[in-house]
Formats: structure tokens, sequence, C-alpha cells
């Protein structure tokens, strides 16, 4: 319990205020790097204990948000280690940037149940508490498991797996060598992996510039809303925004065809994107749109499939009804404040999913949908939403780690150390990559080298 | 019928290189030893390869040595060509290798074991072991003779059940034709210990005058020999050494073997033991390698007493007639006349995970195994935990603490972790990769490392450890020292960094900072070093690797710290893992299974996760209480 962990630990609501909390022995040394009070004199290692400061966080020079500062110094804290609380007022991605901040700064990304099993070992809980605590600590963890890879987009997983193979070969090349120098030469070796760690390090760097932008993840169900033009998507999207649900963020590089907003309804955190209304068209620029789209169901979690219920199914809804056939769909059959002109029944027929009336127009049906929403994906696993955060800022932290590590192998190249000096940090770098996938090193090793290389006797 | 009765303090089961070294660690710490052997003849035979130590393996000899074991001063009394491995790569991966004549090497083993004192050898085969109350109380031969004893030490080897092939051939019998003993193995069922059954196996000896060496290219020593041991005087090895020869297979070779691929009993399913990934039989590789089209033989005398030669790279169990044909297609073989058959052998051996890393058994106090019967391989790796063994032994019956070494100690140390650690399916071998300190772990400080605990325990004399405080001391001056030196340009410097191609100085610097620079190195900097002491040999060499690597040794330090907070807590032996809620079920079953000492040990047993370590911890800070 060397380490200074950080994480979120308000539950990612849109409600405005949330928590960034930090633990061990060096967070007041930590909150100092980070935090500028308004007068900038402030030293806030040398703040009374359990006080309250206003101020800014800050990276470098750049101004993340306008913060409260809880400082609690060891004993008489929840975890009985120093620890600082920052209240952060500018909603989820500050907080992240908050989170990303401090842990630039040296804290470490809290492992899933970590202040609460600090908290037990330093006597601050009960002991009777033990069996909860040790519940805690699994169910997170098994979550964390479940999410971590949930959450990882396929392609990322893919390049992952692939970065940590060439590495794997690379060390068990190196050690079979060494194990067999009879055998096995090392002759113009470092020159070619010189190469392989160079372009590793760049499919790294792209993947870390994924992360940062926050595509890496999948924060929240990718729910897609698909539909006709003048179907009413952009009713519904309005009314899933509206009042007490706040879009928390919309992100960059949006097209004009596609928007992609968050959404938060009951602790739910859903990823909307409305695409343009899909139409066979000659169009050049609609036509792209419309690939797009197409592109953007194939990848989504859920879609919403908003049905015209005022005209008979057209051409654009066979598309349509042909793109949704393996995903998990809501057919939402709108606009029932008119006329219908297409049965429902028939329409649950051909599309073979769940079909429910609203009406996006006098927000009848909704309380229905988001009760369907939850009961498709979240049975049980609500009140875990902030760990989709925490994964995130470990997977970053994972790269960067195994970034690191290769920039040391290069090194060691650059500086002609011998080769068994390079299996060290292409190590490091390998277990470091492990921890996104969720997998221990174990025997990968030997295992890799006895099936690769032939060894001698 | 009246029985022979004997009362001494340890019977060791066995004198192959484990049995030898478990002996002499008892007899040398005082206690009256039995060693039994089928044949005294066989006493530490090499039943394979003709050498002792290579990669990783050299590190074990020379760890062993600074405990006070026996193969490194057996080896350098008998040894024909000596080699360094890897000199061209760091350190921490030097690796002696020495060929051995066998026969001498058998023969100096047994010299020395008979001149020991408190030693027995009896020649006889140990069927059954007598247990009461969880303790061992002696065993018992087949002669229905029972020696009651205080600790045994299992070091049967290759023996248990033993059963040769090549081809549809197959005899009942260990290696080179000797007995099996074929009665201890349901003694040991009978006692709840779960055996497995493994196979590895051996290539064709030829007859040396038959070979035509002018096709092959020849191998030789290193010019100046460095000793295994750090007791032998490196003078007293500079002696004429023998070469060996290097030669390779083609594709006729791989023809030939996969035209009689059906006639393997590995692929028939005749052998039904697990054999070693890591050295395949020759039909194994091309195989499983079929990519390659020529694999490397090396040809190396089995010592000066025989023209036997052994062929390494071709272990087989293919027929005899394939074996005749398969190894004639070889360069310089064309006429070669078999003296032996290559064959594989299958025995029985335990699942060492019911082994503290003591080398005791967890269910039977005083009862201690060593060597291929844990599941190893190799000479060196029986060797080492023999010593271990022997000498754990010895603390049981005089009621003192045992020696474990660690992970971050020695090669010694990972070795036995491994093996009652880990889910071992193949006979274990050591490699440099599995050591994860091993810069640390480097063969050149093996007495620094290990020489005060060979003391502590009693294996290693005072005046030797005294002489290692000595070298430490210097060490550490001259380290000192040289950080602290600065040092700037002058003639005889520049001169010297332009010969190594080495930029010029600019301003001062440390002659640390020098010596760090890849193309320089402590003793190339001599002339322009005049404060420099005069110092022996191997106490450059450490100033030299310590300074040259500071930052990485540093940084694996810093991994072996955090290292040891997990190996200091421990775990009660009589913990009960399903009070432990929460744990998950596999978990559970492995940690049930393994019963690991510490918590180091627990997180190392597969399928045992961060999670379950967190909440084995959060259990016995409350079970302390």
């Amino acid at each position: 319990m060397d380490s200074t962990i950080a994480a979120i630990s308000t539950a990612m609501s849109p409600s405005g205020i949330g928590i960034v909390r930090m633990s061990g022995k060096d967070s007041m040394e930590v909150i100092s790097r980070v935090y500028r009070s308004k007068g900038g004199k402030k030293d806030i290692r040398k703040a009374p204990d359990h006080t309250i400061h206003y101020g800014y966080i800050y990276d470098g020079g750049e101004c993340i948000d306008e913060v409260l500062v809880m400082i609690m110094k060891s004993p008489k804290t929840y975890t009985g280690e120093d620890t600082v609380e920052i209240d952060c007022h500018g909603g989820v991605l500050a907080m992240k940037r908050v989170l990303e901040t401090v842990l630039k700064n040296g804290a470490v990304v809290a492992e899933p149940g970590e202040f609460t099993k600090r908290a037990f070992l330093n006597g601050r809980l009960d002991l009777s508490q033990a069996e909860a605590v040790m519940d805690v600590i699994q169910s997170k963890n098994e979550f964390a498991l479940k999410n971590s890879m949930n959450q990882l987009k396929g392609s990322v997983h893919r390049a992952i797996q692939d970065i940590r193979g060439e590495i794997l070969y690379q060390i068990a090349y190196i050690e079979s060598a060494l194990d067999d120098p009879e055998h096995i030469s090392l002759e113009g070796y470092p020159q070619e992996l010189q190469k392989i760690v160079d372009n590793l390090l760049k499919k790294i760097q792209k993947l870390l510039e994924t992360a940062s932008d926050g595509k890496m993840i999948r924060e929240g169900i990718r729910t897609v809303i698909l539909g006709k033009p003048n179907a009413g998507k952009s009713s519904l999207l309005n009314v899933l925004l509206g009042e007490n649900r706040a879009i928390v963020t919309d992100i960059a590089g949006t097209t004009r065809d596609i928007l992609e907003e968050y959404i938060h309804f009951h602790g739910l955190t859903l990823q909307m994107i409305d695409t343009a209304g899909i139409r066979n068209t000659e169009d050049v620029v609609e036509k792209i749109g419309v690939g797009k789209a197409r592109d953007i169901a194939k990848d989504a979690d859920l879609i919403l499939y908003v049905a015209d219920s005022s005209s008979p199914l057209d051409e654009n809804d066979e598309e349509i009804i042909s793109m949704i056939r393996d995903k998990k769909t809501i057919v939402l059959y709108n606009k029932t404040d008119l006329a219908p002109c297409l049965d429902m029944e028939e329409l649950k027929r051909v599309t073979e999913k769940p079909v429910l009336p609203i009406s996006a127009l006098e927000e009848t049906g909704i309380d229905e949908l988001e009760e369907m929403i939850r009961d498709m994906f979240f049975a049980g696993h609500i009140s875990f939403n902030d760990e989709v955060y925490i994964t995130s800022a470990r997977h970053q932290e994972a790269l960067s780690q195994a970034f690191e590590s290769l920039k040391l192998v290069k090194r060691s190249i650059e500086d002609g150390m011998p080769e068994d000096f390079y299996s060290i940090d292409l190590m490091s770098a390998y277990e470091s990559l492990g921890k996104i996938l969720g997998e221990a090193v174990g025997e990968d090793l030997v295992n890799e080298i006895f099936s690769r290389f032939c060894m001698g006797k | 019928m009246k029985n022979l009765t004997v009362t001494c303090d340890l019977v060791v089961v066995g004198a192959g290189h484990a049995g030898c070294e478990a002996a002499l660690a008892g007899a040398r710490l005082g206690l009256s030893t039995v060693m039994f052997t089928v044949s005294v003849e066989s006493i530490a035979l090499m039943p394979c390869n003709p050498n002792i130590g290579g990669s990783s393996k050299g590190h074990l000899v020379r760890e062993l040595d600074a405990l006070g074991g026996e193969m490194g001063k057996n080896i350098d009394k008998t040894f024909l060509q000596s080699k360094m491995l890897n000199r061209s790569k760091g350190p921490a991966v030097h690796s002696l290798r020495a060929q051995a004549d066998k026969q001498a090497y058998s023969n100096a083993m047994r010299k020395t074991l008979e001149e020991t004192e408190n030693l027995t050898i009896r020649q006889g085969e140990v069927t059954g072991l007598l247990v009461e109350n969880g303790e061992i109380r002696g065993v018992k031969t087949h002669s229905g003779a029972v020696y009651y004893c205080r600790a045994v030490v299992l070091c049967t080897g290759t023996y248990l059940k033993a059963r040769c092939i090549y081809g549809d051939v197959s005899t009942y019998t260990g290696p080179n034709g000797l007995q099996a003993a074929n009665y201890l193995t349901d003694s040991l069922k009978e006692l709840g210990i779960e055996m497995f059954r493994f196979k590895t196996g051996t290539p064709a000896r030829i007859a040396g005058n038959t070979i035509d060496y002018t096709k092959m290219e020849e191998q030789f020593g290193d010019e100046r020999v460095v000793p295994f041991s750090f007791s032998t005087d490196p003078e007293s090895v500079q002696i004429p050494q023998k070469s060996c020869w290097l030669t390779y297979t083609n594709e006729t070779t791989h023809d030939i073997i996969r035209k009689n691929l059906d006639r393997s009993p590995l692929f028939s399913g005749a052998i039904e033991g697990t054999g070693p990934r890591y050295c395949p039989s020759i039909e194994d590789k091309v195989v499983r390698f079929a990519d390659k089209n020529r694999h490397q033989v090396f040809i190396e005398p089995e010592g000066l007493y025989t023209n036997e030669m052994y062929v390494g790279g071709m272990s087989s169990s293919l027929p005899e007639d394939v074996q005749e044909e398969m190894y004639h297609s070889v360069s310089g073989l064309e006429n070669a006349k078999i003296v032996k058959n290559a064959y594989a052998i299958e025995y029985d051996c335990i699942n060492a995970r019911q082994l503290n890393p003591t080398l005791e058994f967890k269910k039977i106090k005083g009862l201690f195994s060593a060597g291929q019967f844990n599941g190893s391989s190799g000479y060196e790796e029986a060797a080492a935990q023999g010593l271990i063994a022997g000498i754990n032994a010895a603390m049981r019956v005089k009621g003192r603490d045992m020696l474990v070494l660690d992970r971050s100690e020695a090669y010694i140390g990972v070795l036995i972790d491994d093996l009652v650690t880990k889910e071992n399916r193949e006979p274990y071998r050591m490699m440099t990769s599995r050591a994860e300190y091993r810069l640390l772990l480097r063969q050149d400080n093996a007495d620094l490392r290990l020489r005060k605990k060979g003391y502590e325990v009693g294996l290693v004399d005072e005046e030797t450890y005294r002489k290692v405080l000595e070298k430490e001391a210097l060490i550490q001056k001259e380290i000192r020292r040289v950080e602290h030196t600065n040092i700037g340009s002058s003639q005889v410097l520049d001169e010297l960094l332009e010969t190594y191609g080495s930029t010029p100085l600019k301003s001062g610097i440390s002659l640390a900072e020098l010596i760090r620079r890849p193309e320089l190195s402590y003793e190339i900097l001599e002339p322009a070093d005049p404060g420099r002491p005069v110092l022996p040999w191997d106490v450059k060499e450490q100033v030299n690797i310590n300074i040259k690597y500071d930052g990485y040794i540093r940084r694996q330090k810093k991994q072996v710290e955090q290292f040891r907070k997990l190996e200091a807590r421990r775990i009660p032996e009589n913990l009960d893992y399903e009070k432990v809620g929460s744990l998950r079920i596999e978990a559970r079953q492995k940690l049930e299974l393994f019963r690991p000492v510490s918590i180091g040990q627990a997180s190392r047993i597969s399928g045992v996760t961060p999670a379950d370590i967190s909440v084995l911890l959060v259990y016995l800070e409350q079970y302390g209480k």
C-alpha cells in the first residue's frame, strides 16, 4: 500500500458535481502539484486538517475545472491514509480530466474496491465487516473485468492482442537464443528489433490518441436511432434529451449527418447516435451519410428503429429492417397521436422485434422505453456505472506504461546494451498490455519458446 | 524370521546427482547417514548428456557450490572441455558448461562419498516407507531389512517403475539397463501421495573410431577456463581439452524419420508419459518444425575411458533399424557403428505441489524429496534440490530453522518455487527466462549471494566465509571510490577514448559515468585512473558489472523489495479456505490444493487472481485478531 490511489468516487451522473478521491501517503504532494487557489499563493500542503479549499485544478498551464478541495489527514479518514477529495463542478468530462491530471502527477488508478480494502487493512473498518469488504472487492473486480472486456472496442482489442503477440514473440526469440546459444543466433538482431519496436511504439501512440479522444472505450450503450426521413427521430432524441435528461457531452468531429450525444437517465448512460434518414438516393452527399449510418448501425449495442405509424412501410423501411436483423432492437411505433396507417402487429411480424407504441410529440411511452432498455442491459449492474470511467483511465495508464517500457527497450538498443537487457522491458510492456485484456502472464513465455523455437539437446 | 534392523539419522534413497548431494550435506552436518543405491557402480551416473552446466544450469551449479555442495568441485576435477556460454551477452546470462568424463566424474564422486564421515553407502532397493502419525520413522528394503531414521530424502530419479522403449521393444529397466525400482511407488500411493508418469529420452552412443570427423566442424573449449567451484584454484583447470564436433541432419534424415513415424511409440501411443518440450526427440523436431531443413547435431565424447560418442540433438525412440538408417544419413556418420541405441524412458514421479518450499512433504514430517522424482529434469536441477533437501533433513533432525531460498535470492529458489507452486505437466528444466530477477542472480556473484547461507547452515567453513566478507568489503570500497572519482581530459584518457571510439570529454566526469559507456569498461580505463588500488580479478569484475549496469540493477532491487513484502506475509498452515468468504470457487480449490506458505506464493498459483489475493489479505487481517 505504498502507492497513492485515485478514482472517481461518485456515480457518473449528470448531477453536475462529482468527487475525485485520492488516498495514500503522497496525496498532499499530488494535490499541491495540481491545485491553484484563487490568489494563486496558497500552499495546500500546509492547510489545516479537515478543511475545504476553493480553487482550480490545473493540468500544466491549462485550467481544468473550478473545484472545492477537501484535505483530510491520516488517520482520521475513511482509508486511514492521507486523503484528498476534489469536488468537481464541470460535469462528467471535467471529472475525467481531473482524474487524469492527478494520475499524471503521481497517483495511480485505484483497483476495484481498493479504497474499502485499504480502509479495512488500516483498521478503519470493524472486523465484523470483513465479509462485506471481501464481497465488495470480489464483485467490483468481476464487474470491472467484464466491463473492461465489453467496453473495449473490438478493433482496439485486436490491436492490443497483435502488439502483445509481437512482443511475446520477440522475448521468446531472445530467450531461446540465451538458453540455447549454439542453436539460435542473435546476430544482427538488435537492428531488426529496433525497427519492430519503432513500429510498436507508433501503434501504441495511435491507441493512446484514440484513448484520450475517449473513443477507445464505449462509454455507455452505443445506441443508434434509425428511421426513414420524417419518421420522428429528431423529436425522439429531443424528448430523450429533454428536461431531467441532460446532454453530457457532445463529441467533437460529429459530421453533419451523424450526431453523437450522451444521455443519462436513472444511472444509465446512453451514447445516442442520430443518423441521417435512410433513403435510397442518388445524391452523393446523402449517399455517404447513408453508408455511414449503415456502418454505425453495425457497431451499435442497441438500435431504436423509429417507424412512422402514419405511413405505410416503404423500401426505406425494408432497408432498415434488413439492417436490424441480428441486432438488439426496439421498434418504436411512433406518431400514435396520428391516425394509424400501419398495423402494429404487422410491424411486429416483419421485424421480429419488440414493438413499443410512442408519441415523441406528446411524450407518451417514453418511460416504458427506458424500462425496456434497462431490462435489456442492466439487470443488476446499474450501481457500478462509475466503473466504466475508471476502466478507461486504467486502460490509458496501462497503455502509457507499455509505451514507456518500449521506449526503454529502444534506449537499451541505442546504448548498445546486451540483448538480454531488452527482454526485461519487453516483458514489462507485455504485462502492462495484459492488464487491459485482463490476461495474466503465467506460462505464456515458456509456452511461446517451446512452440516457436526448436531447442537443442 | 529375523530381519536386519539398523538405526540412523538420515536415509537417502538413490545415489544420483540429487542423492549424492543430499547424503553429503546430511553427513557433513553431522547426521549418521545411509545412502541406498540399486548399484554402487551407478553412483553419480550421467545416463544422458556428458556435460554439466549450460545456460542457467551453470548458475545452479555455482549456487550449489557457494552453499557447500559438491557438484562444482567434482566437475572441476573431471572435465574434458569447458566453455563460458553467452560471453558476448550481458553478465546475467553468462553460463559455464563443461564436458565431463562420465566415468571419472562418477569415480571422483564415489571417492568423496566414501571418504565422508558419518556416511554409509548401501546397495539395496528401498521398497517401503514407515510412517507413523504423519511422521517418517524409517524405510524397508527388498530384503526385509528395516532402517529406522528421523528423516528420509527420496531421490529415485528415473528408476520408479522405469520402462525403456524404442520401436516396439520395451524393457522394464532403469537407464542403461540398470535395475528398476518397482515397489516403492505402491508404498507411496498407499500413503496418499499423488504420482505422475513422465518421460524423457536419450540419443544413441556411437563408436568414435567409426566417425568421419573431416565432415564436421570442430568445437573447442575456452582458451582460459573458469572453474565451476569458488574453491577451485583457477590454475588447476588450465588443462589440455578434448574437442566436440558439429554436424547436421538433412532432408534425407528427415525423410527417413517421416517415413517411419507410424513405427514410433511416441506417435502410436505406446508411450503414455509426458515428455519435455524443451528437449524434443529428433522425430518430434521433424514433425513440429517441419520448415527446418536441417538440425544441429553435436558429437561429444563420453570420456577418456571409452571411444563412445554422444550424438547430441538426436534423441529418439524409433525402432533399431530406423535408428541405424537415420544416424547413417547424417554427414560424417555414414559408416558409424552404434554402440547403444537411443531410447525413451518412462518413470514415476510425484506431483511436487505436495511439497513445501523446504522440499519436505506437507503431509509427512521428515520426508523430503529431490530431483527427477520431483518432476524436474537435468543433473544440475537434481543436485540443487538434493542439496536443499539434505540440508533441510538435517535441520529437521536438529530442530533448527530450515533453509528456503526465495526467487530473488537464487535460481535454486526459482527452481523449487516453480516446482512446488506451478502445475508442471512435463519434466521441468531451468531456464534463464524463469528467473525474473536474473540481473541480480548472476553466476559471477553466487558466492556473494549465498556463502553466508552456507555458513549459517554449517556447510561452509569460517575461513571461506570470512574471505567472501573481505571480497564484499573490497568491492563496496572500490565502487564508492569510482563513483566519487572525477576525471578530466588528459592525454592518456583522450588517446584511450579515441582507441575505443568513445566521444572525447568536454568537461570533467565521474569515472563511473565513463565506465557506463557501452564501449568502455572498468578494465579499459585503468591507465587513466592513477588512484586505482591493486585488486583481485573477481573484485574488479564485480566493480565493473555493478557500475556498468547500475540503473538496471537498482530497478530490479526495487522490484525485489515489493516481492519480499508479499513473501513475508505468511499464511497459517491450518487455514481453512472454506471459511474465506467471497473467494471464487476456482481460487478456493487451488489454494486448498497447493496450501501456499505465503501471500507471495499464493499469488503465483495459476487461477488465483489479484482480487482473490486482496480477499485473502482482508481475511488474514481478521484472522490474526
